[in-house]
Formats: structure tokens, C-alpha cells, sequence
């Protein structure tokens, strides 16, 4: 239907979002690169030399990089593994039809309307507080000592608010994939033999991998940029042992006041969410293909 | 063997009796048709063969054995879905080695009831495909495989030829009846359209309301339809319905004509009307006269019968074709 006119007269229009879209990137993204060339601290006033690639060997070889990295793939498979399993299991249970379903929907499906940092606040004082925390509490009643969960296993504690702040997304995925699901297939399954674990094999896990990908695909981009729920708990420590990537940067930026490190650390960062983007699409995009 | 036996089975989903009470015999190596208007009960009939549904009350019996309570998959019943249900992540070889697989079979032996399936319906050279490559009938065809393989005891068929078009249909409904002559398993098919039902039933069990109207060969049904709902259900295009004094003469409330049954003439007969739409089918003209003081009546006449809107005709039923029906709707013998 397109005539040559309403083709020219349609990219008219559509130019100013484009080109305010495109701005929007593109002038913070050149700023970045422009400043982690520079000796810039705030704490040192004076010219902002060029330094070359300086500010990136100080951020790469900074012992607590290689740390912040491992704890970033460690938090990220680790919600994934989590969110993803309890995520078909949730979708399972919730499909089957019950009384009040759709309440017990919506409730499984409001955590993912809390802030993060609410919630990782709500974790960090209600559950896992030793004093005053809900599992202190029953450990007492079990007689047990009180795990002091932030400053124990700080980076399990954050993957399990992670978790539970992500579960809902995954779930209400799945759940609708699992409501698309042909009732005849099952049906046909159920003839043809299969048991209640073998239809789930065969028919529901397959019918799902396309909803799992973009599970892990939307998941992946906002995981590893996970920070409000460490600063409100862990702030990164005790140590380097919460500090991921995002949390180093802001560190060596907003911290330490070094503009120069924290742009060329942001930098990096965003050279390795595109590799790990990369990876990704090569190994579990082709399932989105029809 | 393939006999089943429904003795006062009834379906209720909550209050409302969607079966109430029917029995039924089928016997083995029968091609049966349930037919009858949408919402009739007949899916849910078949359901209850296969136990995709509970019986409320009643007994189902497979080969003289009770299988009322029996899961779906140990009734030896192979079911064949309107919408073809095919898995469709898995290659057509994987469909059809399904059930097979399901139930623990010797490779060797799967590879073979495969190959033999494939050939018997023309998927040899699709058997690596998957369901969403294929054409429509051909996914018919990887469901009726899929069913065969297992050798069951009874076909199930739920409205399989509603999503082809019109050719494929009139092909697939040759093949089926086919297979039906090569097999001679006992079939049960389900359809509203009542071609379907004549032309390759054995048996045709003619179904309104959950109830069980007619039981009995394509022929019997057409030529002695025990009610009016089975007079103006088999039989294309339906019959013509009068009511009034040409009934009252054969002490009938009603009596019934089938337009094959009613002969045309330009200058005298019973009936005096005005064509209203002639259809030229070629082979056959369908007139629809608008008659006085009557509904209009549908009329067959030969191709070439040059009746056009507006033309007056008149209209004579052959008087023993005439059926005669009571103030109850049953047939007067």
C-alpha cells in the first residue's frame, strides 16, 4: 500500500524520535569514552590530562576486579537457576485449577511490584536481621544459634532477594506459555500413554523453552546490572565479597570521586554485557526462531 | 476385537445433564458416525469412550470387560483430534513413534510398525519433517498414524476433516474409509455434517440433546427416519415440512418430502408456487418455490430445467414417499 510519498512523508515523521532516541545513547555513551581517556578526580582540581588507556589498566588490574566479575556470574546464574526452576514449577502448580486462583496469582505475582530497594530493605531488616530478623526468630525456637546472614554468606543472601524479587516475572511467563498450551495435545498424550512426568518431558518442557529463553534473556541484561539491593544491605562487602561489576564502578566513581576509573570501568562493563549478549543469542536465540 | 458396550451412561457437568442416560451397542470391526447439530453431545460422548471425561453414572464396557473406571491409555482406544493435537517440536517419525516409546516397545519392533504406518499413508518421504511443514492433510494423515501404530482396539474420531477445505476433505474421507476396509478395526466418528455420516458410516447414530434419536444404516436413517428431527437432519437438502389440511388428509400433523421426492411441472400439479432462487448445480437445478399458504420448499430438479425467479411452477409429491409424522414429532407407521 506504501506509495513512494507516504514512504518519504512516513520517515519525516518518524525522524525526530530517531534522532532524539539516537541522541539519547549516543551523547552519554561518547561522554563516557571521552572521560575515561582523562585524569579526572574531583577531589583533585586542576587540568583533566589525557592519560591514554591508564585509567583502564588501574580498573583491570585492580584485585577486586576480577572478584566483582565472579561474584556478578556467580549472582546472575545463580537467580537464573533459581527463578528459572521454581518458575516452571510455580507455573505448573498455578495452572491447575483450583479455588481462588486468581488471587493466589496476583499474590505470587506482587513481589515483582516492589522496589528493589524496598524489598532488599524488607529482606535485610524483617528476614535476615540476627537480632530482630523472622529466621532468627525461628531458629531460636529450634533452639539453634542465629545465622547472621549478610555477614556470613552475603552473596547467597543477595542472590535469594534477587530471587525473589525476579520469581514473578519468570512465573507469569511461563504461566501464560503454559495456557497457550493446546489442551488436545495432552489429551493426545494421555491416550498415546504418556504419565503425568512424561507429558511434562515431553510436551510441557518443549512447549516452554521458547518462554524460557526470553526468561534468561530479559533476566540476563537486568541482573547483571544489580545495585540498589546491594547498597541498601551489603554495600558491597564485608570486603569485595558482594561487589559486582555495577557496585565496583560506582565505587571507584562516586567513592573514591575518580571520574576518569569509574567511565573507563563502565566502559568495560558495557564490553561485557554485550559479550556475555552475544554468547547468549548464539547459544539459546535460535529457540525464538518460529 | 472392538466391541463397546454403554449401558445408561450419563454425563452431568454440574446440573446440567449433558448425556442423560444412553445406551448403545457397537460391535466389532463397525464403522460407526455419531452425527448430530453442534452442541448435541456427541464429542462428549466419544470423550467418555476414551475417558478423557468421567461418566457420571452408567457403565462403558470394552470387550465385555468394565473399563468405566479405566485411565484412557489402558483402554487400548487410539483417538484421532480435530486439531490434530500433533507434538509439534518433534519430527513426524517422533509423533508416530510416540505412543510406542510410551509404552516400552523393542526399538526394532517401533522402527517397524513406523515404516509400516508411513507406507500404509503415503508419509515415507516426510517422516523427518516437522508438523508445521506439512499441508493440512497430511498432518491428518501423521495423526491417523500416530493412531495406528498402537493396533488398538477402536479408532476415535473427533471432527478430523473440519479444518481441511472442501477437496481435501472428499480425498481424506475416500482414504479413512479406506483404511477402515484394510484395517477392519472397529471406528467411531464424530461430525456435524451429515455427507460425512452417509457416506461412510456403517452404522449412523443420529444424536440431539444427548439423546440417542436413530440407530441404524445410512439407508434406513434416509428412508425411514424414525422422527422428524432425523427426517430433516440426514438428507441433503432437507426436507420439506407441511403442516395444515394436506396433512390433516393423511390423518398426520405433519408429513414430510424430500425435494427428490417432489416432481415439477410448468401447467397442473398439487401445489401451485413461485420460484424464489434455483441453484444450477450442473448435474442437478435446486429450486426454492415459495408454495401459497406453505413454507417455501426446496425442490430437485434436473440440470437442465431452465426455471428462473419469478417463473410459477407446480408442485406434485410422489404419494408413497410422503412421510408421515404425529402430533409428537415420531413417524406414523
Amino acid at each position: 500500500m506504501a506509495t513512494q510519498h507516504s514512504r518519504s512523508a512516513a520517515r519525516l515523521m518518524i525522524s525526530p524520535a530517531v534522532i532524539l532516541l539516537f541522541l539519547w545513547m549516543i551523547v552519554p555513551l561518547a561522554m563516557t569514552i571521552y572521560f575515561s581517556f582523562l585524569n579526572y578526580n574531583l577531589l583533585r582540581p586542576g587540568a583533566h590530562d589525557f592519560v591514554g588507556f591508564r585509567n583502564y589498566y588501574y580498573f583491570l588490574t585492580d584485585p577486586s576486579f576480577l572478584i566483582a566479575i565472579k561474584n556478578t556470574l556467580i549472582l546472575v546464574l545463580g537467580v537464573l537457576v533459581i527463578t528459572v526452576v521454581g518458575g516452571v514449577a510455580l507455573a505448573v502448580l498455578l495452572d491447575q485449577p483450583m479455588w481462588g486462583q486468581g488471587i493466589v496469582r496476583i499474590l505470587v505475582i506482587a513481589p515483582f511490584f516492589v522496589m528493589p530497594t524496598v524489598s532488599a530493605l524488607v529482606w535485610k531488616n524483617m528476614f535476615l536481621n540476627p537480632v530482630n530478623g523472622l529466621f532468627a526468630y525461628f531458629a531460636q525456637l529450634m533452639g539453634l544459634q542465629p545465622y547472621d546472614f549478610l555477614s556470613q554468606s552475603p552473596l547467597m543472601s543477595i542472590i535469594m532477594i534477587v530471587s525473589w524479587e525476579w520469581l514473578p516475572f519468570a512465573t507469569l511467563i511461563l504461566l501464560t506459555a503454559m495456557q497457550s498450551l493446546d489442551s488436545e495435545q495432552m489429551e493426545a498424550a494421555e491416550m498415546d500413554g504418556a504419565s503425568a512426568i512424561s507429558r511434562f518431558i515431553y510436551i510441557t518442557l518443549p512447549h516452554l523453552t521458547r518462554s524460557i529463553t526470553v526468561v534468561i534473556l530479559i533476566q540476563t541484561i537486568f541482573l547483571l546490572s544489580v545495585f540498589a539491593e546491594i547498597l541498601v544491605t551489603t554495600n558491597g562487602g564485608p570486603g569485595t565479597a558482594s561487589t559486582n561489576l555495577p557496585y565496583l564502578v560506582y565505587g571507584q566513581s562516586l567513592l573514591q570521586f575518580d571520574v576518569g576509573g569509574g567511565s573507563a570501568g563502565g566502559i568495560v562493563a558495557v564490553i561485557l554485557a554485550n559479550i556475555v549478549a552475544i554468547f547468549l543469542m548464539r547459544m539459546i536465540g535460535k529457540n525464538l526462531e518460529a | 476385537m472392538g466391541k463397546i458396550s454403554l449401558r445408561k451412561v450419563t454425563k452431568k457437568f454440574g446440573e446440567v445433564a449433558v448425556i442423560p442416560s444412553l445406551d448403545l451397542e457397537i460391535n466389532d470391526g463397525e464403522f460407526v458416525v455419531f452425527v448430530g447439530p453442534s452442541g448435541c453431545g456427541k464429542s462428549t460422548l466419544l470423550r467418555l469412550i476414551a475417558g478423557l471425561e468421567d461418566v457420571t453414572d452408567g457403565v462403558i464396557e470394552i470387550d465385555g470387560v468394565n473399563a468405566t473406571q479405566t485411565p484412557p491409555a489402558k483402554r487400548g482406544l487410539a483417538m484421532v483430534f480435530q486439531s490434530y493435537a500433533l507434538y509439534p517440536h518433534m519430527s513426524v517419525r517422533k509423533n508416530i513413534t510416540f505412543p510406542l516409546k510410551m509404552a516400552g516397545m523393542d526399538p526394532a519392533e517401533q522402527e517397524r510398525r513406523v515404516a509400516n504406518a508411513a507406507k500404509v499413508l503415503n508419509l515415507t518421504d516426510y517422516l523427518e519433517r516437522k508438523p508445521g511443514q506439512l499441508s493440512g492433510g497430511q498432518r491428518q494423515r501423521v495423526a491417523i498414524g500416530r493412531a495406528i501404530v498402537r493396533e488398538p482396539k477402536a479408532f476415535l474420531f473427533d471432527e478430523p476433516l473440519s479444518n481441511l477445505d472442501a477437496a481435501l476433505r472428499v480425498n481424506m474421507r475416500l482414504e479413512i474409509t479406506e483404511l477402515h476396509h484394510t484395517l477392519k478395526t472397529t471406528m467411531i466418528y464424530v461430525t456435524h455434517d451429515q455427507v460425512e455420516a452417509m457416506t461412510m458410516a456403517d452404522k449412523i447414530v443420529v444424536l440431539q440433546a444427548g439423546r440417542v434419536e436413530q440407530v441404524g444404516s445410512p439407508l434406513e436413517l434416509y428412508n425411514a427416519p424414525a422422527n422428524i428431527f432425523v427426517a430433516g437432519f440426514i438428507g441433503s437438502p432437507r426436507m420439506n415440512f407441511v403442516t395444515g389440511a394436506d396433512a390433516d388428509k393423511l390423518n398426520a400433523k405433519t408429513i414430510g418430502v424430500r425435494p427428490e421426492h417432489i416432481d415439477l411441472s410448468k401447467d397442473a400439479g398439487h401445489w401451485k408456487g413461485t420460484v424464489t432462487v434455483s441453484e444450477h448445480l450442473g448435474s442437478d437445478t435446486f429450486l426454492h418455490v415459495a408454495v401459497e399458504g406453505q413454507d417455501t420448499m426446496t425442490v430437485r430438479a434436473d440440470g437442465d430445467v431452465a426455471a428462473r425467479y419469478g417463473d410459477t411452477v407446480y408442485l406434485t409429491p410422489q404419494a408413497d414417499r410422503i412421510h408421515r409424522f404425529g402430533a409428537d414429532g415420531k413417524t406414523l407407521k
